[in-house]
């Protein structure tokens, strides 16, 4: 490593540090683009299997090169900007989608010492990266200037804000039982414990003791990415395509790419979170990237199983679980561990 | 009280994972798709399939132009015309099958008194202009006699049902 860095430091100089953290970027953007485009591979293949088929299998062994040949498909063809749609904004609005995804791996922890940007408050740039993708949402369906566009949007911001707020009344109890904002902490605040003590690492991780927070922080997520059972948002039998519905080629490809890579955000985070990360679920196993890849895997799969088994959610219905539901359980949740915190019980000292 | 026991149901996610059972259990069950240019499902020999119509083994054409088959298609789709031949004997001088038209619901070959229009088990053609599904009487007959072995077999099958 050491080699690697006084050779860029002799060939790029001063500018060395700039291009180091472009080089660090690229290393996480590039596999997180390869995991979007066999995520939608994944997807159709899980799908399928739960609905007894077979999925995607024509292009190359097994399908497998199908993603590819669905980007090149879409890298191809016209984009097509409507008649009266506000040009500037239309264009605009994909990448505002996509940049918070990906901005948000900034501070992504692989390992405690693997991440690009250790920062002391990673949950909150999270949350306040994450908040921004609503815009990129509102932007397209409003500059679109059609009327399913504009309702699909105006349907998702809603959602996506509600939603927001009892992903961040969970994330609450999450920083108050590990007392930081900073993920690599967190991460290693889970590893504490009578439980861990004894190589049962796994029950002392936040997903226990917080088990209620875990669900809505995990439901929330789903309703934040506009996946199945809550894509009221591109409900194909009501509003067709929802806020992308007058986009085409590339463009709709990059909404696409921003669905997908808010999935494995948001499963990458409730990995760090409440699954402890690269901590390894027992005492003789050793930690590493490959129990968060291996967790996010698992999450990512349930995102799928939960597409092909719920029905989408009634408009009024999804709302009335956002603030009738989430927020009171939360509400409640978050005194109980103040309560507990306070109490000779605690766990987390 | 029944309602709390509702609301902590619900709270529960219980008929939730009990739908996401169903689905984890037809994730590992056997896959029913059919690889269709390479596999094929088995057909009935009373598949209804593209139109032929027969001859006798002396090769004399079986359809003696009773015009029942037009008469009783209910999608009009055959045409047939027909006058004495020099021997005396009455055959079509005309009989189309509009493809297009037809519904292949198989009444033409249950009408027919001597088994000359029949629906053979061929589902695999197209056509690639307007007018290339239009069947006249020697597409027909052509077809009569490319598949005649498969036709013959079939009417065998069915001959003790009828």
């Amino acid at each position: 490593m050491d080699a690697v860095m006084n050779f860029g430091q002799g060939i790029f100089g001063g500018i060395w540090p700039g291009v180091w953290t472009l080089i660090k970027i690229v290393l996480i953007v590039a596999p997180l683009m390869l995991g979007v485009a066999y995520l939608t591979y994944f997807e159709r293949k899980v799908i399928g299997f739960m609905q007894v088929r077979i999925g995607p299998n024509r292009v190359g062994p097994l399908g497998l090169i199908q993603p590819i040949a669905d980007g090149l498909k879409l890298l191809l063809k016209e984009v097509i900007v409507p008649t009266g749609a506000n040009k500037g904004i239309f264009v605009i609005a994909p990448m505002l989608a996509l940049a918070p995804a990906l901005a948000a791996w900034a501070v992504v922890p692989f390992t405690d010492s693997l991440v690009l940007a250790n920062i002391d408050a990673s949950l909150l740039y999270i949350m306040a990266i994450t908040s921004m993708g609503v815009y990129g949402v509102i932007l397209s369906g409003w500059s679109s200037n059609s009327k399913y566009a504009f309702l699909g949007a105006m349907r998702s911001a809603a959602q996506m804000v509600s939603y927001e707020i009892s992903m961040g009344f969970s994330l609450i109890c999450v920083l108050m039982v590990s007392n930081s904002l900073n993920l690599v902490d967190i991460v290693n605040a889970q590893h504490q414990g009578r439980l861990a003590g004894i190589g049962l690492g796994f029950l002392s991780w936040n997903w226990l003791p917080l088990l209620p927070m875990f669900m809505v922080y995990l439901i929330s997520g789903v309703a934040e990415t506009n996946r199945a059972p809550f894509d009221v948002a591109e409900g194909e039998s009501e509003i067709v395509a929802g806020f992308f519905v007058e986009y085409s080629g590339m463009a709709f490809a990059v909404f696409f790419l921003a669905e997908y890579a808010n999935m494995i955000l948001v499963s990458a985070l409730t990995s760090i979170l409440f699954l402890g990360g690269w901590l390894s679920p027992v005492g003789f196993l050793p930690d590493g990237i490959f129990w968060l890849l291996a967790k996010m895997s698992a999450i990512l799969f349930l995102f799928l199983w939960f597409r092909a088994t719920f029905p989408r959610y009634r408009y009024d219905q999804l709302m009335r679980l956002g603030w009738k539901v989430f927020v009171p359980v939360c509400l409640v949740w978050l005194v109980v561990v103040g309560c507990w915190m306070m109490s000779p019980l605690n766990i987390w000292k | 009280m029944g309602s709390m026991k509702e609301i902590f149901n619900s709270l529960l996610l219980k008929e939730l994972l009990k739908g996401m059972a169903v689905t984890g259990k037809y994730f590992f069950a056997r896959k029913i798709t059919v690889q269709y240019p390479e596999e094929k499902t088995p057909q009935s020999f009373r598949f209804r399939g593209l139109h032929a119509l027969r001859r006798y083994p002396n090769g004399e054409e079986r359809c003696i132009a009773c015009k029942l088959c037009e008469a009783i298609c209910p999608a009009l789709a055959i045409t047939i015309e027909a006058e004495p031949r020099d021997d005396g004997s009455r055959r079509t001088t005309r009989y189309d099958i509009d493809l297009t038209k037809c519904i292949f619901c198989g009444f033409c070959e249950e009408a027919c008194p001597v088994d000359a229009v029949v629906e053979t088990r061929v589902f695999e053609y197209h056509g690639e202009k307007r007018g290339d599904l239009y069947y006249t009487k020697q597409m027909l007959l052509a077809n009569g006699d490319r598949y005649e072995e498969q036709i013959a077999k079939d009417r065998e099958l069915d001959a003790s049902y009828r």
